[in-house]
């Protein structure tokens, strides 16, 4: 099925095999490999990008469905050569160690301040539970999200 | 001149610098195995055995090879030529040992759920997995063995050939006297005797493995591209199973998403690629699913464990007996058999304990995933045995559980300890330790609280868990790896190369996986060389840039890693020193290294910076007689001692009796790694390993079946926990240097998993004790501690058995009493 998705403010048009999952899209035929994949049950939410300005698992939608959308990657979140507030609150609070989670993660946690500027610890921790950190304890991911609310 | 073996200054050593590593990380540019584009390459996809434990009985290829974008279908007899030896074990623990051979394909029967049958190379990943469905295996199931003590029992065996299920005994007796152990035992004031189970355990990196295999069919070299924390290991290893000249295997790990141990390794689907690649002359990729992670990516722990301890009347320890009985999985894969011996010197914890210890192990095959290194490896299992034990000890004494290890740690002046193993204890304040994270949590107060709040009738009840641990850590050194017949040393090399235009380039064996070596090796360089870290590049994990080196696991990468690099250091400094003292025609002996330059004692004017040295070092044009040009130094260092980190750790939690919850309300960890490179570091190996060793106590295990298949196969099922699940941890350090190395620093990768399971269930079981209940097992669900307080046996896990060794009489201690009130 031919499809027109723009990613990261790039429009592009491509024939997908229906059965094929954005995050497998988005890496395989777009080309962008920072999107990762770490389950195959929409658990760990290291695929989530921003679709419309809303995070999702990409890995939980056909690329068919994104057609006409637009869609964000971690590669489009830093601008000219600057980090996103919450990709430097990351490094300053130690928020990650593999790196592996961590696009996801910081595409949710960008997605959820827009929803909840100002957060509580726990209230992180619950706008979070659908990305899964296996190196972090999440205590520096929390600090790191808190710090970029008050950025 | 007095530089050599000095240690550094510390103007960048200590800062909590941020990692150089995170930018690629956190903006998609870090390149992953998966993310490798290899032009050509086919996509292996592997046919699992669905059943634990059958005989293959026929194989019927033909739909698959008939499917568009199928290549080459590969069974077990096909690739029977393709192998120089079985699949490795490196740890034949004992000189009788059995290990069954282990190819990567099975080939007469499969012994697990996911033991690889059938290969497929397609053009495309999804042509070969959907291959995967048209191939029809004929199978002839057999009985599956999941349960320790049935294996043992031999009732099915099944390696036919062995002849027995039991891989090996090793035990580790050292006594005084003769007949002391027994002695301590009869005329023990207290004894306490208590049976543990370390269930299984998925390690879940975030990154699956993924691995391309790219051939030079005309010449014959291979590269191989692999999510692994072993890229040299793994070298020498494949070019023995492959039968590929060593010099013409290169290996490169890229960036690798977390491994726990379950990336120390070498898997039949890295052998598979190579072999497949060098026949079909194309290079081959393989990315692993989630699903087929849980099965064919190693498992940890899976333990019973008997533990017997003897005190005198104050409480102090005479005498530790231990039995074990392990859990190997299918097959032995690279460290298996020796992992439940990492932990055969802790079980007598940090305490003060006379030549009295009694530690024997049995392992035994299962129809279940093989298991190996997973976070602690062997060291979580011992530290959760005593610290448990410890608990079951001080309600016998009828004191404090913190105040019976204050009265059993080694004391502070008493190091260097040699220990009652002959091992010695580099360095500890464990009073010191523990007195802070008493403190951080207000232990007095909690005490005090808990005598008001856990009345008869209370259901929201407080509890404390101490946990004091050694990490033991730093593998090691060689002599003593030998004296357990491991098979490889534990020693690590680092060259430090410095450029013409005094850019520093610093080549290491360790191979980081997120433990940001990066940042942490440039730090030590430039304070030893007196330049910024900006100006220090750290070259590692592909072996033709790096070719020598034993990679990164056991908490080894710093104190032995690290401190190579910095005795790298200081023969770059001696051999620039030795080129200053020609240039300014002054003694080596009189000059002095400090902020990058060299300086003639006394004339502050006569100095040269080393930035001037190196192109000297370059152009060779003035050197000093017989000194070669460049400024290039290596080290392949030995340390003299394992590592002994140390700490306590304080958790606090409160358990619903209504509904068995537990809240964890405050958790405190002190650890004493030693000098630390960077705080920021450290501070974040302790978080994720506490919540790793939280994750043991409360949430994970491996489920299998009565017919051995794994019901916790996804991340659906398997309860890795989110951050909605776990606490804020609570952080303090104490800094005890170790003598053994000239940074002082020891490791710190594996003490918070080490110290975190016993910390919870104490506190766990502490909320409890007033009901009767004196254990709940792991993983302390809400359905198990309720069922503990209910007097009932908790739900019994397959993997847990009955009883194993000389205790036949030792079972499971849930209750004692009938609950008080609270419970339904």
């Amino acid at each position: 099925m031919e499809i027109s998705v723009t990613v990261n403010g790039t429009e592009h048009q491509h024939d997908v095999e229906p059965r094929t999952l954005l995050v497998h899209y988005i890496r395989d035929t777009v080309g962008l490999t920072g999107t990762n994949v770490g389950c195959d049950t929409t658990s760990c939410g290291a695929c989530t990008v921003h679709l419309g300005g809303e995070s999702v698992k990409s890995c939980t939608i056909l690329a068919v469905q994104a057609d006409g959308a637009d869609i964000t990657t971690i590669e489009g979140l830093a601008t000219d050569g600057v980090l996103h507030p919450m990709q430097r609150a990351f490094m300053e609070n130690h928020g990650l160690q593999c790196g592996y989670c961590t696009p996801g993660m910081v595409m949710a946690a960008t997605s959820f301040l827009e929803e909840n500027p100002h957060p509580t610890d726990r209230e992180v921790r619950i706008g979070l539970e659908g990305n899964l950190c296996r190196c972090t304890g999440y205590h520096n991911i929390v600090q790191a999200v808190l710090a970029a609310a008050d950025a | 001149m007095t530089v050599t073996e000095s240690a550094p200054a510390t103007e960048f050593i200590g800062q909590r610098m941020l990692r150089r590593e995170d930018p690629a990380l956190l903006t998609g540019e870090a390149r992953f195995t998966n993310d490798l584009v290899v032009p050509g390459a086919l996509h292996l996809a592997l046919v699992r055995s669905p059943y634990a434990h059958a005989r293959i009985v026929h194989i019927d290829t033909s739909a698959a090879v008939a499917l568009p974008g199928v290549v080459a279908v590969h069974t077990g007899a096909d690739l029977a030529a393709a192998w120089a030896a079985p699949m490795p074990c490196a740890w034949p623990v004992t000189d009788d040992m059995k290990n069954p051979a282990h190819f990567p394909l099975a080939v007469d029967k499969v012994c697990y759920a996911g033991d690889g049958v059938v290969a497929i190379l397609a053009t495309s990943e999804t042509a070969a997995r959907d291959a995967v469905d048209a191939i029809d295996v004929t199978y002839d199931p057999l009985p599956a063995v999941i349960d320790l003590e049935d294996a043992l029992a031999d009732r099915v065996v099944i390696h036919d050939a062995l002849g027995t299920n039991t891989s090996y005994t090793w035990a580790l007796k050292v006594e005084g006297a003769p007949g002391q152990i027994d002695a301590a035992f009869e005329s023990a004031a207290f004894t306490v005797r208590e049976r543990y189970v370390q269930q299984r355990l998925i390690p879940m990196a975030m990154e699956t493995r993924a691995v391309v295999a790219v051939p030079q069919p005309f010449g014959g070299d291979i590269t191989l591209y692999s999510s692994t924390q072993v890229p040299h290991i793994l070298k020498i290893m494949a070019a023995i199973t492959l039968g590929i000249p060593e010099h013409q295997v290169r290996v490169v790990a890229p960036a690798v998403g977390g491994g726990f141990g379950s990336k120390l390794n070498v898997y039949a689907e890295e052998l598979l690629c190579m072999a497949l690649s060098r026949q079909h002359k194309v290079p081959v990729r393989w990315s692993e699913s989630r699903t087929e992670n849980t099965q064919a990516t190693i498992h940890g722990r899976g333990q019973i464990q008997h533990i017997e301890l003897a005190a005198d009347a104050d409480g102090r320890l005479t005498a530790v007996r231990v039995r074990l009985l392990a859990d190997m999985g299918a097959y032995l894969q690279l460290v298996t058999p020796g992992i439940p011996l990492l932990g055969a010197f802790l079980y007598a914890g940090v305490y003060d304990l006379p030549a009295a210890y009694d530690f024997e192990c049995t392992s035994v095959f299962t129809t279940m995933t093989p298991t190996d290194a997973y976070r602690g490896a062997g060291r979580p299992e011992a530290t959760y045995a005593i610290e448990r034990a410890m608990d079951a000890l001080a309600v016998e004494v009828g004191i404090d559980p913190l105040e019976l290890r204050r009265r059993n740690f080694i004391a502070t002046e008493a190091y260097p300890y040699t220990a009652w193993s002959g091992l010695t204890y580099d360095s500890g304040d464990h009073d010191a330790a523990a007195t802070k994270a008493a403190a951080l949590v207000g232990y007095e107060a909690l005490r005090e609280r808990q005598r008001t709040q856990n009345i008869a009738g209370a259901t929201t009840r407080l509890g404390i868990g101490v946990s004091s641990y050694f990490e033991m850590c730093g593998l090691a050194p060689s002599r003593v790896l030998a004296s357990l017949n491991y098979t490889a040393g534990g020693w690590e090399a680092a060259t430090v190369r410095v450029l013409p235009t005094a850019k520093v380039q610093v080549v290491t064996g360790t191979s980081p996986h997120g433990q940001g070596h990066e940042t942490a090796w440039s730090m030590i360089v430039a304070d030893k060389l007196g330049i910024s870290p900006d100006d220090v590049d750290v070259l590692h994990s592909d072996t033709a840039i790096a070719p020598l080196g034993l990679d990164t696991y056991g908490s080894r990468s710093l104190p032995v890693g690290g401190v190579a690099i910095a005795m790298a250091c200081d023969k770059v400094i001696a051999k620039a020193a030795q080129i200053a003292a020609h240039q300014l025609e002054a003694s080596v002996d009189d000059l002095e290294f400090a902020h990058g330059a060299f300086t003639v004692t006394g004339s502050p004017e006569s100095t040269m910076p080393l930035a001037a040295i190196a192109f000297e070092a370059f152009s060779a044009h003035n050197l000093p007689e017989g000194l070669e040009p460049n400024l290039e130094c290596g080290v392949s260092y030995d340390p003299p001692n394992f590592s002994w980190p140390f700490g306590t750790h304080i958790c606090v939690v409160e358990v619903d009796t209504e509904t068995g919850a537990i809240e964890v309300l405050q958790y405190a960890a002190v650890d004493d790694c030693g000098v630390q490179i960077n705080p920021l570091i450290v501070d974040g190996q302790v978080h994720g390993g506490v919540i790793q060793g939280l994750a043991q106590a409360l949430f994970e295990e491996a489920v299998y079946d009565s017919d051995g298949n794994l019901k916790t196969s996804t991340l659906a099922e398997y309860l890795v926990p989110a951050a909605s699940d776990v606490p804020p941890i609570t952080l303090g350090h104490t800094v005890t240097p170790s003598p053994t190395n000239q940074l002082g620093v020891k490791g710190v990768g594996e003490a918070g998993t080490i110290g975190a399971a016993p910390a919870v269930i104490n506190a766990v079981v502490d909320a409890l004790a007033g009901l009767g209940v004196r254990d709940v097992p792991m993983p302390a669900s809400p359905n198990t501690v309720w069922s503990a307080i209910l007097g009932a046996a908790p739900a019994p896990t397959d993997t847990a058995g009955t009883d194993v060794g000389d205790h036949p009489d030792a079972t499971a201690r849930t209750t004692v009493a009938p609950p008080e009130g609270g419970a339904p």
